[in-house]
């Protein structure tokens, strides 16, 4: 079975249809790409699938689990996590702040052991905090640790909100145009960071990009969407080749000009 | 300094504390729903009320109507989230703050056909009262029971956000709400959270107000009260909790230091409440957002 099995997954607002019968498997341990023009419908699979949006037709499933009609906490603590386009940090909280959030889900102690200072409430919030930094020293973000999470340099808070999404211990990743803003120098250590989380966390991740240099060199697969609907599905070389694909970019060609 | 202004400083500090927990309520609610919960005031009210069913009809002392009272009024307060404002989470602001303004006519007059409308008063045993000569200066015990109780309230209150999942989770929700369920919190779960801790807070003040200030127990005595600790959340920055605190207190000090300089220089003492909301709005002239509040930059 299939780590996420999606099909005919559609999804309308008011009278537009958005997503049309999208289809996905994806295997433990892939990593894919879903590129398409803007407004193609990227985001909103993505916010279907963590349950931000909750499906008109179709079905989703985590290792055979319906997804579909789930809260998008129950869906987070299933073990999916994702990154957003625009960051989407708390602004004014510390980074180590913002990585305890991400943890909720995970920790369990009620009210009754924090009013009354109980072992498991300190031994639980003291755990907290020992993950996180140990999460921020792994990829190496220890020293932004107390700083208010605005105050970081572009490039590092998307690294921040990559950590976040970790910090649920998610089995699938869902990132929403990583290399957005940056440099091409950036690009490329994005390219070799994404690797090795998948390498190192032993995960599976899907995601959206528009750098074709990124999409092109570290996805396996690739899915193209436009308009809502899937126009072309393969490899990096397949996909590059694909006419539809480049007629989505670029435009229909004109007999005679 | 004479005694009269040392004890005029600490009959601002009490009203001050006051209006401070109150503010909490109004604020909290603002900071995960953007929501202004026109309903607090009564709210309060209903705490006090809360401690007239404690105090004369279960002959209660005061620390187990205290504790009746705000788990009482929680559960209020939770209740009218659940069935009054989370319906109308996706619709426009403006349909729930009339919501609000309907559940607080539906509290007061429901309250006054339930109790009547004679003013009430606590049991003269309820919190036997001292007072303490230190000089020239005279301090009752309620003085103290009211800045005391009310300053552990705030120092509780800001560890619960500092050290908790659920206080990191209100701060997070504050700030961007639509990121915070997709990292594993219940939205849901934290709003009612933050309901009852407002509420709750709003109890408390409401049996305090009651200790304090003796005879002032009324079906529509939210009105005023709510109001101002309403306008004590804003200048200090509504959806900050130290904003609170701070526009709470400068009410207080307002309120009881105006008559008091004013008295010397002919003011009448009718004078307290324009004085002190002229100050109020040159405070947000200067600062629009209130004194701690950032301008929330809206994303779309």
């Amino acid at each position: 079975m299939a780590l996420l099995e999606i099909d005919n997954l559609t999804h309308y607002f008011g009278g537009l249809r958005a997503v049309g019968d999208f289809n996905l498997h994806l295997e433990e341990g892939e990593l894919v790409g879903l590129i398409g023009p803007n407004g193609a419908g990227k985001t909103t699979v993505f916010n279907l699938v963590t349950g931000a949006y909750k499906a008109s037709e179709g079905s989703i499933r985590l290792n055979g689990a319906e997804l579909v009609g789930k809260p998008p906490y129950v869906i987070n603590g299933m073990g999916i996590s994702r990154t957003f386009q625009t960051i989407r940090l708390w602004n004014s909280m510390t980074v180590l702040d913002n990585i305890k959030v991400a943890h909720h889900g995970r920790v369990k102690y009620n009210l009754l052991d924090m009013f009354l200072v109980l072992p498991r409430y300190r031994e639980s919030e003291r755990e907290i905090e020992a993950h996180a930094m140990e999460l921020l020293r792994l990829f190496k973000l220890e020293r932004h640790a107390h700083e208010p999470a605005r105050n970081l340099p572009y490039g590092e808070q998307r690294r921040v909100e990559i950590v976040r999404a970790m910090a649920s211990q998610p089995r699938l990743l869902l990132l929403d145009e990583p290399a957005a803003g940056m440099n091409p120098g950036e690009i490329g250590s994005l390219m070799e960071f994404i690797h090795w989380i998948r390498d190192e966390f032993k995960l599976t991740i899907w995601l959206i990009e528009h750098q074709m240099r990124l999409v092109m060199n570290i996805c396996e697969r690739i899915k193209v969407l436009d308009f809502g609907e899937t126009i072309a599905e393969g490899t990096p070389a397949e996909i590059q080749n694909d006419r539809k694909v480049i007629e989505a970019y670029l435009g229909e060609e004109v007999e005679g000009v | 300094m004479d005694a009269t202004f040392i004890q005029q400083f600490f009959n601002a500090l009490q009203l001050g504390s006051l209006y401070a927990l109150i503010a909490l309520g109004y604020t909290m609610v603002y900071g995960v729903l953007l929501l202004i919960n026109f309903a607090h005031g009564d709210i309060f009210m209903f705490g006090a009320f809360m401690g007239v069913l404690g105090s004369w009809v279960f002959g209660w002392g005061f620390v187990p109507t205290l504790i009746l009272s705000m788990l009482a009024t929680a559960l209020l307060g939770v209740t009218v989230e659940r069935v009054a404002y989370k319906p109308l989470r996706a619709a426009s602001r403006l349909s729930a703050v009339i919501t609000a303004l309907a559940v607080g006519l539906l509290l007061e007059n429901g309250m006054l056909a339930l109790t009547g409308a004679d003013p009430r008063k606590y049991p003269d045993d309820f919190f036997a009262t001292q007072v303490y000569q230190i000089g020239s200066v005279s301090i009752s015990t309620v003085k103290l029971l009211v800045i005391i109780l009310a300053f552990a309230l705030f120092v509780a209150l800001f560890l619960f956000v500092r050290r908790t999942k659920w206080g990191m989770a209100m701060r997070a929700i504050s700030y961007d709400k639509f990121a915070v369920p997709l990292m594993g919190v219940s939205q849901d779960r934290i709003i009612s959270l933050t309901f009852a801790i407002g509420t709750g807070l709003g109890a408390a003040a409401g049996i305090l107000w009651g200790v304090a200030y003796p005879a002032s127990l009324d079906t529509y005595m939210g009105m005023l009260v709510g109001w101002k600790a309403f306008i004590a959340a804003v200048v200090g920055g509504i959806g900050d909790i130290r904003g609170a605190v701070i526009g709470g207190m400068i009410l207080g000090f307002v309120e009881i230091f105006v008559p008091y300089w004013g008295q010397g220089i002919g003011v009448s003492s009718t004078w307290r409440d324009p004085v002190a909301f002229a100050l109020l709005l040159i405070i947000l002239v200067i600062r629009p957002t209130g004194i701690f509040g950032v301008a929330r930059r809206q994303k779309v």
